[in-house]
């Protein structure tokens, strides 16, 4: 392959792909099955992908279903995002040591793996992108974050297979990819043989597109690739109407459905640990039983504890009320006024991961005083 | 903190209990002689002989109190202590012995003991902050090593402990363990617990037991609505929540809600 011009990947072509990436010092980390879900994990071929695996989700449901085909990207979105590789759920930031005049710190060593990660979605590409405004502009940059951004290598992959509980269509991120990706790939499989479209998006893309064995692509693979995502589009599980959603959220903290969301919320987190914007950490400082060291760690942190909001004299948001309200108002509302971008990219996480299946999507359309036809009540 | 030029002086003491959360600290091999390095080990009867006298800097209680002796008992520790840390959920919420808070200990005594006259036992197994003022309480049935260090060092530094209050979920989601409820249907009391173990059972395909107790703002409610979709009836709802933390307000409120009829109703519910 020489050109930007799409091409097509046999199996063995792909199978090229994740050597070449290895062979190019990335740890390779692609979609598997583990514990009944697909979960991100280093891949070493083929054979560690989920071949023939889907999903089904729903709002608290999340269950692994066999296709009856060989596609081996064949499901949606599942439980972990790429988040937990560029911020990770925990990272010692520095250690102490007691001297003899007080104490130094050295800065914890940093120095993150190359990672390629396969099969990223639309809606996650762009969740890495809103990610990238978080941390990497403004005026206090993350190194951590910065380092482990610029050492990987996203090979998307374009999604055939919404999930019940996926609206990227209403947050127009997706379900085709559409920049943000070294490579991007489309799963074929029809009459013509189960293949994949290769399309490039930066220099390094290029550069690994030109090892591999491909032949170019013909007008029958475009259009399939484009038929691909176009049935994707018409087959998203949620909606969310979002039209003037930061004025209806900010001027709406009084409504009554934040009382009644309360009523079902666990204050559990797991929204915000599974969703693949949410960015909130804490620190927790620890020192050993002599007093002679101490560490400082990050972990992600969410707004739905009581710490969260924790300053001299309490916690500010005591009730369950003010916090869901805060997170689904930050995500949908303020997010704009503090990055100038949705912080909800429709991945559905959030629906299929909350253990009493609280539906943001439900929960705006209440707001807007729509009756949602997708709500069971 | 203590002067340098003498240790604080560590107790542990037993009330009702099994002695796991005690024997937590002898478990704690590694860090032992580090343990019995920053602390002189007082009273411990599980690992020394010992007599109770003078004062204490940190005591650890174990157990729940039971018996009019336990109750006179606790309040002499507490006068000898200056910090006084309760560890388990026997001494955080009452314990496994916390189910007579639910029944008729006459009848219970009767039933098991050949000369019931012979027991002298209180109606109720409550936790040790009932009855006198409690500085820290760690929780875990039994608690976790880990956390235990934590608090002891942290009591040496004079920091307040990292024992986060959240969910177990949280704990869950940091070690990447897939959700069992959610992906596997599994009935799971992770969401309402607090956290401490490291999400134990779940990264064992096994749903939360709750060994914790209450996490902050529980919602039992709204998780039993859950749980019932996933196919427990209102018995196994009212004993769900019962086991070893029982008598925790929050859990013991929610199994009551579902609880038999015939069985004394909670007063402070």
């Amino acid at each position: 392959m020489t050109s930007d011009r799409p091409a097509v990947l046999t199996l063995e072509g792909l199978q090229g792909l994740i050597e070449a990436l290895a062979a190019e010092g990335y740890r390779v980390l692609g979609p598997t099955r583990r514990d009944g879900a697909i979960v991100y994990d280093a891949i070493a071929g083929l054979d560690d992908l989920p071949a023939g695996w889907g999903d089904e989700q729903d709002g608290g449901r999340y269950r692994l279903v066999e296709r009856g085909d060989a596609a081996l990207f064949g499901y949606a979105v599942g439980p972990h995002s790429w988040k937990r590789e560029l911020h990770p759920p925990h990272l010692t930031l520095f250690r102490t040591r007691r001297e003899a005049d007080g104490f130094s710190v050295e800065a914890a060593a940093d120095e993150p793996e190359p990672t390629a990660f396969l099969g990223v979605r639309a809606c996650e590409l762009a969740a890495i992108a809103v990610q990238d405004r978080t941390f990497l502009e403004g005026p206090q940059a993350d190194p951590h974050y910065a380092r482990r951004r610029a050492g990987s290598f996203l090979v998307a992959v374009n999604c055939g297979e919404p999930a019940g509980t996926c609206f990227c269509v209403s947050m127009e991120t997706g379900p085709r990819a559409r920049g943000g990706y070294d490579l991007a790939l489309t799963e074929l499989l029809d009459a013509a043989g189960h293949r994949f479209l290769l399309e490039v998006g930066s220099e390094r893309g290029r550069a690994l597109a030109e090892r591999l064995d491909a032949r170019p692509a013909e007008a029958a693979d475009l259009a399939a690739s484009r038929a691909v995502s176009e049935r994707a589009a018409g087959r998203m599980g949620r909606r969310m109407e979002t039209g003037g959603i930061k004025a209806l959220l900010q001027e709406n903290q009084e409504h009554a459905r934040w009382d009644q969301v309360a009523e079902r919320c666990l204050s559990c987190a797991n929204c915000t640990m599974v969703c693949p914007t949410c960015f909130c950490t804490t620190v927790e400082d620890t020192s050993d039983l002599s007093g002679e060291t101490a560490a400082r760690v990050r972990r992600w942190d969410s707004c739905f504890t009581l710490d969260f909001s924790y300053i001299h004299g309490g916690t500010v948001r005591g009730s369950t009320k003010a916090r869901y309200r805060q997170w689904m108002t930050h995500k949908l509302a303020s997010w704009y006024d503090q990055f100038g971008v949705s912080g909800c990219v429709g991945c559905g996480r959030c629906i299929a991961w909350c253990p009493v299946g609280i539906d943001i999507t439900e929960e705006v359309a209440a707001i807007r005083g729509e009756k949602n036809p997708e709500s069971a009540g | 903190m203590a002067s340098p030029t003498r240790k604080p002086r560590l107790a542990v003491w037993k009330f009702a209990s099994c002695d796991g959360c005690q024997l937590s600290l002898l478990d704690c091999e590694d860090e032992l002689l580090a343990v019995a390095g920053a602390l002189d080990i007082a009273y411990f009867m599980e690992a020394t002989r010992g007599r109770i006298e003078g004062r204490y800097d940190l005591s650890l209680v174990e157990g729940s109190i039971t018996t009019a002796h336990d109750a006179e008992r606790i309040r002499e520790v507490r006068r000898r202590s200056r910090r006084l840390v309760t560890i388990g959920a026997c001494a955080t919420a009452g314990g496994i012995q916390g189910l007579r808070n639910f029944a008729d200990v006459a009848e219970y005594a009767a039933a098991v003991y050949a000369r019931p006259d012979y027991i002298a036992t209180l109606a109720t197994s409550t936790p040790i902050a009932e009855h006198v003022p409690v500085d820290f309480e760690l929780r875990g049935c039994p608690i976790s090593k880990r956390q235990l260090l934590e608090v002891v060092s942290a009591f040496l530094a004079g920091r307040r402990p990292v024992t986060p209050a959240h969910s177990v979920c949280v704990e869950c989601k940091l070690r990447g363990t897939v959700c069992v409820m959610v992906a596997h249907g599994t009935a799971c009391l992770g969401p309402v617990t607090h956290a401490g173990c490291g999400a134990l059972c779940p990264a064992y395909d096994r749903g939360c037991y709750g060994c914790f107790g209450p996490k902050e703002t529980p919602n039992p409610a709204s998780l039993s609505g859950r749980l019932a979709a996933l196919g427990m009836d209102g018995g196994q709802l009212g004993r769900v929540y019962r086991s070893f933390n029982a008598n925790a307000p929050e859990f013991r409120q929610e199994s009551q809600r579902h609880g038999r009829q015939d069985e004394p109703q909670d007063d402070q519910g």
